[in-house]
């Protein structure tokens, strides 16, 4: 199938959706209570973006949401290297990346909210939680991947700590640390709406809750809406650049062939 | 034999040393604690029996699974048919992958106040929002694995005849079933996120509802023992997928760990 | 058995036409062992999978048993060459070989069973029933596929290269298996490769392909005695002069071309 054959089908699709959508309570299939038609979610959505205190919220969730991200992903990083250079660190500590990784983060909320209330800090705490683990785990993987051959190589040419980290470690660990940073990314998303959501931390997820107390249904799916555009953009963002900084890489290549 | 057990042994030692330490570390340094918010360790350890007694067991905990089970089911079976159905029509999957896109993108606890509107706050409401949120990552999954399935593995199917159910079943659903477990594995993490969440918003019993009741009636020390157990249920539920995709993939990392030797 | 008239496959796609195969015609017998040989990249396997109807040909017709084939014809079995990816890494060796016969609705579970068994033995291969097909060797694994192939009980067997990437030891052992296989089963095989001597070392005919786009530059009856072992045959100052025949060949076909 050619790509200009694709892009059309999808236009397709989406323009179906979005009929779909509209006709779906304006035929009175599902109460349009509830379900607001296309066409009047996108007049909430114009009237948000008219107003400041939607782009403040928006700001104050990706400030959060790329705060976190910036944090949980250095803390990643730096963890996963220094257990990747010192094998009994890492057999030290495996137990208990394996235990404190499927904790969910939500769990964290009511501390929370006991520590930070409902600033900024709530976000961040749950969206470091959530997102350094996808990072670590990445970079822990990426490190277990360095060809043995490689290593033997490094190690009888006698390679220092820094040359290994420089010609070994980075360039396999690379492709890892960006799938890290791409899932670390859309959970990070996912956290933040949910601290707003739940917590009432500044940002769209709770602008979502008011509207939603105030029965503004329209609004909601508008502001819900926005938050999914959010999700796609930060998805195919982290997409491009991947593809862009691993253009050499294998896994890459072999993907643009497809 | 001998050597055997110890170096069972001294694994052992070398898992259980951290853990032990933190705790260790944890109950030291909380011991005189006069802080509400982070009573002694001691302190949350001697509730916690007394909490997750035999009533809040029936009453919140085994809600919380059975509603957390019934949607992820409902999310996997619903998952890998549509999955399976978009992955093998091109034109189909042309179609939808755009929109397929913007609603996994979507963070699924917004989902909770929209299926609220529909579905009331009961358990129905749950089922859904659980159902909703671990949908699109095995569906998406389950589309990529369909669509790499091998070419010469497809070839030989064709030329011996096997007929579309006998593909399905003998050829796509095992060449996918690795990528359909990355995203049954996806949405186990979204699923216990959205069982917590969609009990705090509205909710009269569950595990999530009774941990945010603490923080809220100030029983600080029940809370922290609600977060342990929220925590050793995330543990054990990873677990147990763990030990589900170990015997369901055995071929896939034998075949992996096979490669990697040679 | 095998009839293939005016066969022509052309390649169309984003504005480019490779012309694959130009104008093939040849005729198996029933029973008759023939080699194509080639020049690498000369349309063999695209010739292959017109063949066993896996491509729609552009133009020609192949015909077996006087039937037109349009889709994979029923008394035809394939071994390919990427064995590694021909068997199914999920069922173990003998559900790999029983699983295109239990599609055969009138066969009964007894027969599969004796027909599995009898097809393994035959490949040597009677104690590695359980294994996973990745837990064997190269040459252990084209014996699976080789052993599925005869259990299909085909009447033509069509070998693409099946011996292109294991090592030259087993592949000795492999050629003479094909040789054993044919004169126990009766069956039609046409077996491609790249190689010359070995093209010379099984075949009773040989046909020499062109470069692509592809014609039958040559055939040869390879008269040696039915009776061939790796030693003496190849030693045969006639298996020599048959070599060299088919080596000036593919070299004038290449001068040809440039």
């Amino acid at each position: 199938m050619s790509a200009a054959r694709r892009a059309g089908l999808g236009l397709c699709g989406l323009f179906g959706f979005l009929v779909l959508i509209e006709l779906l309570p304006r035929t009175g299939l599902v109460p349009s209570a509830y379900f607001p038609p296309t066409s009047r979610i996108a007049v909430a959505l114009w009237d948000q973006v008219l107003q400041g205190s939607f782009w403040s919220a928006l700001g104050d969730t990706l400030i959060a949401w790329g705060l976190g991200l910036l944090i949980a992903v250095a803390g990643g990083v730096v963890a996963g290297v220094l257990l990747a250079l010192v094998p009994w660190l890492r057999r030290f500590t495996a137990s208990t990346v394996e235990f404190l990784r499927p904790i969910p983060s939500v769990a964290l909320i009511p501390l929370a909210v006991l520590l930070y209330g409902t600033q900024i800090g709530s976000t961040l705490l749950l969206v470091v939680y959530a997102a350094f683990w996808q990072v670590l785990v990445q970079v822990l993987y990426g490190v277990g991947d360095i060809d043995p051959v490689a290593e033997e190589t490094a190690r009888s040419y006698r390679l220092g700590t820094w040359a290994r980290i420089r010609y070994l470690l980075w360039p396999t660990g690379l492709p890892y640390l960006m799938t890290g940073i791409r899932l670390a990314a859309a959970v990070a998303l996912i956290l933040a709406i949910t601290a707003e959501l739940v917590i009432g931390a500044p940002g769209l997820g709770v602008r979502i809750a008011v509207a939603q107390s105030s029965q503004a249904v329209p609004q909601m799916y508008a502001l819900i809406a926005v938050t999914g555009l959010l999700g796609l953009g930060i998805n195919l963002g982290a997409r491009a650049a991947e593809r862009r900084l691993l253009s050499w890489h294998q896994s890459v290549r072999g993907e643009a062939v497809v | 034999m001998g050597r055997v057990m110890r170096r069972i042994l001294v694994n052992v030692m070398w898992a259980l040393t951290l853990p032990a330490l933190l705790i260790a570390a944890w109950w030291l340094v909380s011991d005189d604690s006069t802080s509400i918010y982070s009573p002694p360790l001691r302190t949350i350890l001697r509730t916690f029996g007394p909490t997750w007694d035999g009533d809040r067991l029936t009453h919140d905990v085994v809600p919380s699974l059975l509603r957390l089970t019934a949607g992820y089911l409902l999310a996997a079976v619903a998952g890998i048919g549509l999955g399976l159905l978009v992955g093998l029509h091109a034109q189909l999957r042309a179609t939808l992958e755009p929109v397929l896109e913007f609603l996994r993108a979507l963070p699924p606890p917004v989902l909770v106040p929209i299926i609220m509107l529909f579905a009331g706050i009961g358990d129905t409401m749950k089922l859904i929002v659980i159902a909703s949120g671990c949908l699109w990552p095995v569906l998406l999954n389950t589309v990529e694995g369909v669509r790499a399935v091998d070419q010469v593995m497809i070839e030989t199917a064709r030329s011996y005849r096997l007929p579309a159910p006998a593909r399905l079943r003998h050829l796509v659903l095992p060449a996918a079933s690795p990528q359909i477990f990355a995203g049954l594995r996806q949405a186990l993490s979204i699923g216990i996120i959205l069982m917590v969440i969609s009990e705090m918003f509205a909710a009269s019993n569950g595990l999530g509802f009774a941990i945010v009741d603490f923080q809220r009636s100030f029983a600080i020390p029940e809370m922290w023992s609600g977060i342990l157990l929220l925590g050793l249920l995330g543990f054990v539920l990873s677990m147990l997928f763990q030990l589900v995709e170990r015997r369901a993939l055995a071929w896939y990392h034998g075949l992996r760990a096979s490669r990697r030797a040679s | 058995m095998l009839e293939v008239r005016g066969l022509q496959k052309v390649y169309e796609g984003a504005g480019r036409r490779v012309e694959a195969v130009r104008d093939l015609t040849f005729t198996l017998e029933p029973g008759e062992l023939a080699c194509l040989v080639g020049p690498s990249g000369c349309g063999k396997t695209t010739l292959l999978k017109c063949l066993a109807g896996l491509l729609a040909p552009s133009a020609g017709d192949v015909l077996l048993g006087g039937h037109k084939v349009t889709a994979p014809p029923p008394g035809m079995a394939l071994v390919f060459q990427e064995y590694g990816r021909s068997l199914y890494p999920w069922l173990r060796v003998r559900d790999n070989v029983e699983l295109p016969l239990r599609q055969k609705k009138e066969m009964s579970r007894q027969r599969r069973r004796e027909l599995v068994e009898r097809s393994l033995a035959e490949v040597g291969l009677t104690h590695a029933h359980d294994a996973y097909p990745w837990q064997l060797s190269g040459g252990m694994q084209q014996r699976v596929a080789i052993a599925r192939a005869i259990a299909y009980e085909p009447e033509v067997l069509l070998m693409d290269e099946p011996f292109a990437a294991v090592d030259a030891q087993t592949r000795a052992d492999l050629e003479d298996l094909v040789r054993r296989v044919w004169q126990d089963l009766g069956v039609t095989v046409l077996f491609v490769t790249h190689d010359i001597d070995e093209a010379v070392y099984l075949g009773q005919r040989v046909l020499v392909l062109s470069n692509s786009p592809t014609v039958v530059q040559e055939q040869l009856t390879i008269d040696l005695p039915d009776e061939r072992d790796q030693l003496t045959t190849r030693a045969d100052p006639r298996f020599t002069a048959f070599r060299t025949r088919i080596y000036e060949q593919i070299q004038a076909a290449k001068v040809a071309k440039a």
